[in-house]
């Protein structure tokens, strides 16, 4: 608890600044996810709060969205492409070779704390499938070899 | 000074554009080379991605797909002695003038005309093609006679139901309230498309342009662009090209010299497909979960927050501003029946050639996948296309002679949807494909209605159950329960995402029965 209640200043600076927005709840949402890497529980009660809503609604529209995250990520988040393009080019032996490395399922964070998994529909570079995101960057045009790299880069970066 | 041009285009990075212009950048510093770089949108032929071009006295010449590694190579032969700069002719990776490339040379661009040509934030490379030539003739017409030229230009949604867009523009119009909307829906959540994704980030100020035309003639001081998360680059160059429009007068409280005030204001999506639904959409900018709204009201009379709210596709707003300058009948020459102007379609998947390919409909399925894409990637026989998404139909290439119009889709149990095509070969198999559309069904429903979110998790039970039984009267008990959910989720669900997820499953089962272990008789029955 204590560690969330450092979170409040910049909770309260993202809703003193968006809170009067028409519609603020997302801007907020993905603000102080932007900030903190996740939303923190202390967070529902201000932001209810200030937007005068309830808490079951506020935690509705954070648990409606695949892109909100209650826990901190992990240091490195890898979103694999898992929609038509990419398997017609072999999206599936991808997630299988991650699944193998990384000794996790679809949705996990590795052990070492190093790589949090999550599937994703689509990143606009079907011409170029398969395809990934790694922290926000897109790679495309995927082999088996270079996915293991860039695995093997973020588990490195880990050790240090 | 050699001049040369690389995208900086989101896909055209992931396939290494940046660290090829770092490559030239370096390699020219230590040659003492004075070089200029200038970071253009894509052209959308990306299996040339990186493709670099060089000026020449025959126009651009391009080099691709290029690699750090190539950079020595290139810059000897822009600077060796015999021919002139950008007319290496013996490359290896030389492939002419761009524009006579077949593919971009056959392609029929409108929307994409800058495409590859432009920087994406410079105002003046927009204006000096063509760009605010429609807000300029927007501005001298009356509102209405705005609306009638959309109206004759024949133009229609391309986020996937082809409505007419005239006809909303002429009910939000018509509606009267103190305060509209024109919402932009660019939550580009099919795959096998990034149409939306490549005009977004390539050619920013078309969309404005269009945003801005709507909004003058429908009454509406304020638009929404709803991004989807996943396209980061997109939303930085959006809001990067705000602030220029502002400063050059073409938003704000005098937009253009019109004395009427417009802004745009981006909002992201947060990873749901169904927020591209446009009820759940509005919903969603509202600060809620996207659940579909039940229609009537229309978004067009009771839209976001309750008010008039106009709400197109990317590419449709950005089809106004050609409309607008050249006037409809230019536009609706070209089409077939009543698809009329052209469309970006985009070929991806398993696909030699993929890229963005923008004709007039009616060219046909087997012209685009075989002609422009050259059939499979890995080269074995192609076996399907899905065509509009994760909603569409896979099609055989025994249809792919049918064109592509509206009509002649839905008259085959298809849709063209967003003009998305996913080219699958031999070893993808179909059933896993329908078991995929059911669980992403399943995923991302909004859990409104049952057919859809019931009936998705049932129908992948079916499927499952179907290809592990070994028994042939339980397998067609099955295939038949299948085709019963199919219809109840078709004709029972509120929108299009229970829907129309029967129909990649329907024509998987109709068309690839062996992937499920029935004849084709069978399957039939
Ligand atoms: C499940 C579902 C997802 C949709 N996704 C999109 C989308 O990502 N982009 C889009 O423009 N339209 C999408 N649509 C269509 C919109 O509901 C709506 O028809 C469209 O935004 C209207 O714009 P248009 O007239 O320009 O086509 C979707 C519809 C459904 C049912
Ligand atoms: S069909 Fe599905 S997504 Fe559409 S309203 Fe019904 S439950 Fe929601
Ligand atoms: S389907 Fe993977 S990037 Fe579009």
């Amino acid at each position: 608890m204590p560690d969330e209640l450092l979170h409040l200043p910049v909770i309260h600076r993202v809703l003193a600044r968006d809170k009067d927005t028409p519609g603020a709840l997302l801007p907020i949402l993905h603000a102080i996810q932007h900030d903190i890497g996740y939303i923190p529980d202390a967070a529902v009660a201000e932001i209810a709060h200030a937007l005068n809503l309830s808490l079951a609604e506020v935690h509705g529209v954070i648990s409606f969205y695949h892109d909100f995250r209650t826990t901190p990520p992990a240091r490195h988040t890898l979103r694999l492409c898992r929609a038509e393009s990419c398997q017609s080019r072999g999206a599936e032996a991808l997630a299988a070779q991650l699944r193998e490395q990384l000794a996790l399922d679809d949705h996990g964070t590795s052990a070492d704390g190093a790589i949090s998994l999550r599937p994703v529909y689509c990143l606009g570079a079907c011409a170029c499938s398969p395809a990934l995101e790694l922290d926000g960057q897109v790679h495309a045009r995927l082999t088996p070899e270079r996915l293991r790299a860039l695995v093997n880069a973020c588990r490195e970066d880990a050790a240090c | 000074m050699l001049k040369l041009y690389i995208p900086c285009d989101s896909v055209a990075r992931a396939v290494g554009a940046d660290q090829v212009a770092d490559a030239l950048q370096r390699e020219a510093e230590r040659r003492q080379l004075p070089l200029d770089i200038q970071r253009t949108s894509s052209r959308g032929l990306y299996w040339l991605e990186p493709l670099l071009e060089c000026d020449s006295a025959q126009g651009r010449q391009g080099f691709g797909p290029v690699t750090p590694d190539d950079v020595p190579s290139l810059l000897d032969a822009f600077t060796g002695e015999p021919g002139e700069p950008g007319e290496p002719g013996g490359h290896s990776l030389a492939l002419g003038p761009v524009e006579d490339i077949p593919y971009l040379k056959t392609q029929q661009r409108l929307l994409f005309a800058r495409a590859g040509i432009t920087r994406p934030l410079s105002l003046d490379d927009y204006r000096a093609h063509g760009g605010f030539a429609g807000l300029e003739a927007a501005v001298a017409l009356d509102g209405a006679e705005v609306v009638a030229a959309v109206l004759d230009s024949g133009l229609r949604g391309r986020g996937g139901a082809a409505f007419p867009a005239g006809i909303k523009w002429r009910t939000v119009r018509d509606a009267v309230a103190g305060q509209k909307y024109v919402v932009c829906n660019a939550d580009e959540g099919d795959s096998g498309t990034f149409a939306d994704r490549m005009l977004m980030e390539g050619d920013p100020f078309l969309l404005i342009e269009g945003m801005i035309i709507a909004g003058l003639a429908v009454g509406a001081d304020k638009g929404y662009i709803y991004v989807r998360s996943e396209y980061p680059d997109a939303i930085r160059v959006l809001d990067q090209a705000f602030a220029i429009a502002r400063d050059a007068g073409y938003l704000g409280s005098d937009v253009a010299g019109s004395g009427q005030a417009f802004d745009l204001e981006v909002r992201v999506g947060a990873g749901a497909y169904i927020c591209g639904e446009e009820t759940a959409l509005l919903e969603s900018i509202e600060g809620k979960r996207g659940i579909v709204r039940a229609k009537p009201p229309l978004p067009a009379l009771q839209g976001l927050f309750g008010l008039p709210t106009l709400v197109h596709n990317v590419l449709t707003l950005a089809s106004v501003p050609i409309i607008i300058a050249k006037g409809a009948s230019f536009y609706r020459d070209f089409g077939m029946g009543r698809s009329l102007g052209t469309m970006p379609f985009q070929l991806a998947g398993n696909i030699r050639q993929g890229g963005l390919v923008e004709r007039a409909f009616g060219l046909t399925l087997r012209e685009l996948v075989e002609g422009y894409g050259g059939g499979t990637a890995s080269g074995r026989p192609l076996k399907a296309a899905q065509v509009g998404g994760p909603l569409g139909a896979w099609v055989p290439p025994s249809h792919f002679d049918t064109p592509l119009d509206y009509e002649a889709f839905a008259a085959m149990g298809a849709m063209l949807g967003h003009g998305g095509v996913v080219v699958a070969d031999d070893t993808l198999n179909m059933a896993s494909m329908a078991r995929f559309a059911l669980q992403f069904c399943a995923e991302e429903s909004c859990g409104k209605c049952t057919p859809c979110r019931i009936g998705s998790t049932r129908g992948m039970e079916v499927v499952d159950r179907l290809i592990a039984t070994s028994d042939m009267t339980e397998r067609h008990d099955q295939a038949l329960l299948l085709r019963d959910l199919c219809d109840t989720m078709q004709y029972g669900s509120l929108c299009a995402m229970g829907g129309m997820t029967a129909y990649p499953v329907a024509s998987a089962l109709k068309y690839f029965p062996a992937d499920f272990g029935l004849t084709h008789t069978e399957a039939a029955q």
